[in-house]
């Protein structure tokens, strides 16, 4: 890759990175703006006199023509204040630095179980397409899919917590372990292992795992159809053949050559589950009273409190972007092609 | 690699997730702890001068000790808190408290008259929401230094200029605007001169039961027994508030004694806890008043005989017996039942025919169209289709229009609704605080310093505003009960309101864990008679 089309591409990249970051921001501002619910009498209450509230809405600048309010916000923005939550009473940015973490720790062990798992299975699916095998996990897939994940989180929880006892209940720890760790990375499992706290670490595992799996289960679901599917028009091309006529094992046919081929394809896959991950998923979070990022952007969403909510799509926004660039890198890894481009 | 090893991989891989799930560390709840699961997430400050949320001053009766207060051994009996002792002066104006000798801030620092008057200064001076409890007393930001001050290291003395009775004023010292903070903690914490706001949002600096260890948003709420505390150490060292969003997920970590208390359980949950001897639900009144707001800007709202034959038109009984049973009961009057003055009233029963009459007689023999802002949640969705079945049977077509809770706050204060249906609540513990809403409105242009509900209904009403004021600052309680009981009647008979019930509040709790009453609002919610055996 010569200087000039690297610096190309960094140009072309950090545009369309502005614009995504411009078009994001300004369309949540205005349904923000939009939506039939006071943000001020968010903040003040439905009690408040005339002259609390005259003085709350010129505090948050509601007073102001409605691009002025934006432009301000924006600018506010690129300093990395995204201002005060009204319900947290911090800033948004000491918020989101928060509870990210949160969803973090449930997202990583997810992605991994939805591509260690995800991935074999679609293979073995497409090697006997039709036969029991295929039957099995095509089933399997189709009922991640389609159940929904509340149901499934309360009906783990019944199993595996209240009548097994296996995992942990509702909640990052046990009452108990609650202000043990001192927070340094806002993973309870790494810092109790910082700490040197093993307990905690294994009671934070344990109720990690039951939201974990069950997250891990729908994009493993998702991950093995589509690995299904890319593999099948793998396994149809000539090339497969011919290796076979030469005398490779199908083995390696399959898992070396055929899968090989794929991962172009599923590398964009893994990089937009894990985005949709770190999203937080809403009801998840809320069945688990898991205080990650879904439950805070809901949480603000119902409150009125624009600057929380912004903040958190704001973030959810970049996380995408730097998810996407990060595929982009990893490209010329799995692509041999993509490296002379 | 051979098949079988090929095989073996395969399946010990796939058991890794599992097992993590074998239950390595199973810490119950101490016994030294209560745990509440609960929804929390309305929770904005913990500044008792700024918190006006539900959750928030149920945290702070336990953090802040107050003035007066009715306490948890008799809620009904106004007695000292941080205050031994007061006086009133025979005019009615001027108030005089002598604080407890020898009471401590959780820093250790003595609880002096200074801290109280510091107290009661900065929630005028800040001017948050909950500042109107005591503004209406004549306070403001350039007199209330002169009105409230520390005459002595042990007494406080403060003046009023509104006509208020003596009872009202003694109530307001009981809610969370009279909770002594501790004015060098607060100070040494000041930016921008905010009086301490900003940090006290989040921390405290209190006398009461509990000390605040950490309030996680949308996790948790910790709380540390005050050993020292005036009327002895609480029964638990440490109470857990836990933010559960899920009702679902609270009954599982009650059942699992993960959680000592369930407070968001919905019918069709705590009706199977019935069986189970390790659980007890307890039923206790609370101060809600659920209602209809009929707004006279709509043409036919605007007739009495319309509105008399609306109120004829709800199924009260027939909703508190079936879906509503065990949370509500029928109380059609602007003060709920527990209050002072509050009579049991319920004049209006189902009666379609006598409301068809009435319209007939009012012009309106076919009815009309109507619509109605209701919150799009349980139990308003289901009252709001019984409300619109029973109506239609005299002719009203009444179109639900189902929202945000708050979009039904909007539109109710900007009088942009016909019906609108809501639930309110007291601000302290005198039917004042409700009169002041229902029954006032003398000024019903369209910006007024205030908005109570009876301008939001467009019920102008200067002549019974006066004897509603009136009320307010009568001297002798007798007499004052007996005003209270003829506005009641009025109102329910006259005004722009179907009052429909008053709540119950259901708490699902170990049986083992004993001593909480939630208390008629949330100033009452004490944790600090907790035990567990």
């Amino acid at each position: 890759m010569s200087i000039r089309s690297l610096a190309n591409r960094s140009v072309s990249i950090l545009v369309s990175v502005g614009l995504t970051f411009l078009g994001l921001t300004c369309v949540t501002f205005f349904i923000g703006r939009v939506i039939p619910i006071d943000p001020v009498l968010a903040i003040v209450g439905d009690k408040a006199t005339a002259e609390t509230y005259a003085r709350v809405r010129a505090e948050i600048g509601l007073d102001l023509p409605l691009p002025v309010q934006y432009w301000r916000y924006l600018l506010k923005v690129l300093h990395g204040d995204f201002g005060s939550s009204v319900i947290t009473s911090h800033p948004v940015l000491q918020d989101l630095l928060q509870v990210f973490p949160a969803t973090l720790e449930l997202a990583v062990p997810a992605l991994l179980i939805g591509v260690l798992f995800g991935i074999p299975m679609g293979v073995v699916a497409a090697t006997h397409r039709g036969r029991w095998q295929d039957q099995t996990i095509r089933l399997l897939s189709l009922f991640g899919y389609s159940m929904p994940v509340f149901w499934l989180g309360l009906v783990g929880l019944l199993l595996f917590y209240a009548v097994l006892g296996w995992a942990g209940g509702p909640g990052r720890l046990d009452v108990a372990y609650d202000d043990i760790v001192p927070q340094v990375t806002g993973l309870i499992t790494v810092d109790s292992l910082l700490a040197g706290e093993y307990e905690v670490f294994w009671n934070a595992l344990s109720h990690l795992l039951l939201p974990a799996s069950i997250l891990g289960y729908l994009s493993l679901a998702y991950i093995a159809r589509m690995t299904r599917s890319f593999m099948l028009s793998q396994l149809r091309q000539e090339y497969v053949l011919a290796t076979l006529a030469k005398g490779l094992s199908p083995w390696r046919v399959v898992w070396v050559h055929a899968l090989g081929n794929v991962w172009v394809q599923l590398v964009t896959v893994i990089a937009l589950t894990f985005g949709s991950l770190l999203e937080g998923a809403v009801l998840t979070e809320t069945v688990f009273a898991w205080p990650g990022l879904g439950l805070y952007v809901k949480n603000s969403l119902f409150n009125a409190d624009l600057n929380a909510v912004l903040g958190g799509t704001v973030l959810v926004g970049v996380v995408f972007i730097g998810l996407n660039m990060l595929s982009d890198l990893v490209y010329p890894l799995v692509d041999p092609r993509a490296r002379d481009q | 690699m051979t098949e079988t090893t090929r095989r073996l991989l395969l399946a010990g891989a796939a058991a890794v997730p599992f097992a993590g799930w074998v239950r390595i560390v199973d810490a119950a709840v101490p016994k030294d702890t209560a745990v509440f699961a609960k929804q929390v997430d309305d929770l904005i400050s913990l500044d008792p001068g700024e918190s006006y949320e539900i959750s928030g001053g149920e945290i702070a009766t336990n953090v802040y000790d107050r003035l007066l207060r009715f306490e948890a051994e008799d809620m009904t009996k106004l007695v000292g808190g941080v205050a031994e002792s007061w006086t009133v002066s025979p005019d009615g104006k001027t108030f005089t408290f002598k604080i407890r000798p020898n009471l401590k801030f959780h820093s250790g620092a003595p609880v002096t008259a200074e801290d109280a008057e510091f107290s009661l200064q900065r929630v005028v001076l800040n001017g948050k929401t909950p500042a109107f409890l005591i503004t209406q007393l004549g306070w403001s930001k350039a007199n209330v230094k002169d009105m409230v001050k520390a005459t002595g290291p042990d007494t406080l003395t403060f003046t009023i200029t509104a006509d208020l009775a003596p009872s009202l004023v003694l109530s307001l010292m009981t809610s969370i605007v009279a909770s002594v903070v501790e004015k060098k903690v607060a100070l040494a914490h000041e930016t921008n001169g905010d009086l301490g706001n900003g940090w006290l949002k989040t921390n405290s600096a209190a006398s009461g039961a509990f000390r605040l260890v950490s309030w996680k948003a949308n996790e948790s709420v910790t709380l540390e027994a005050n050993p020292n505390f005036r009327l002895g150490a609480p029964g638990m060292k440490r109470v857990v508030i836990r933010h559960v969003p899920e009702p679902a997920s609270q009954r599982l970590l009650l059942e699992k004694a993960d959680a000592d208390f369930a407070r968001d359980l919905t019918p069709d949950q705590i009706k199977p806890l019935a069986g189970n001897p390790d659980i007890k639900v307890e039923s206790f009144k609370a101060a809600n008043t659920f209602y209809m707001g009929l707004n006279l800007g709509y043409e036919p709202l605007a007739n009495p005989k319309v509105r008399q034959a609306m109120k004829m038109l709800v199924d009260y009984d027939g909703m508190v017996k079936t879906f509503l049973a065990g949370r509500f009961f029928v109380q059609q009057s602007f003060l709920p039942l527990g209050f002072f003055g509050a009579i049991a009233y319920t004049p209006f029963k189902l009666d379609v025919e006598k409301a068809k009459a009435l319209l007939a007689e009012a012009g309106y023999k076919d009815g009309f169209a109507v619509k109605m802002a209701a919150p799009n949640t349980s139990p308003w969705t289901e009252i709001s289709q019984s409300v619109q079945q029973t109506m239609g049977q005299a002719g009203i077509k009444v179109s639900i229009e189902p929202m945000e809770l708050k979009a039904v706050i909007g539109q109710y204060r900007a009088r942009n609704h016909q019906i609108a249906m809501l639930s309110w609540g007291p601000d302290y513990f005198d039917p004042h605080t409700n009169a002041d809403s229902f029954v006032h409105n003398d000024d019903n242009g369209d910006n007024p310093k205030i908005k109570p509900i009876a301008w939001r209904n467009k019920w102008f009403i200067p002549d019974i505003t006066k004897d509603m004021l009136a009320a307010a600052r009568e001297l002798d309680t007798a007499k004052r009960a007996e005003m209270y009981a003829g506005l009641q009647k009025k109102v329910t008979d006259e005004g722009p309101y179907i009052f429909m019930f008053q709540n119950n509040i259901q708490v699902a709790r170990r049986a083992t864990t004993t001593g909480y009453t939630p208390g008629i609002s949330g100033d009452l919610s004490y944790f600090r008679k907790i035990k567990k055996s």
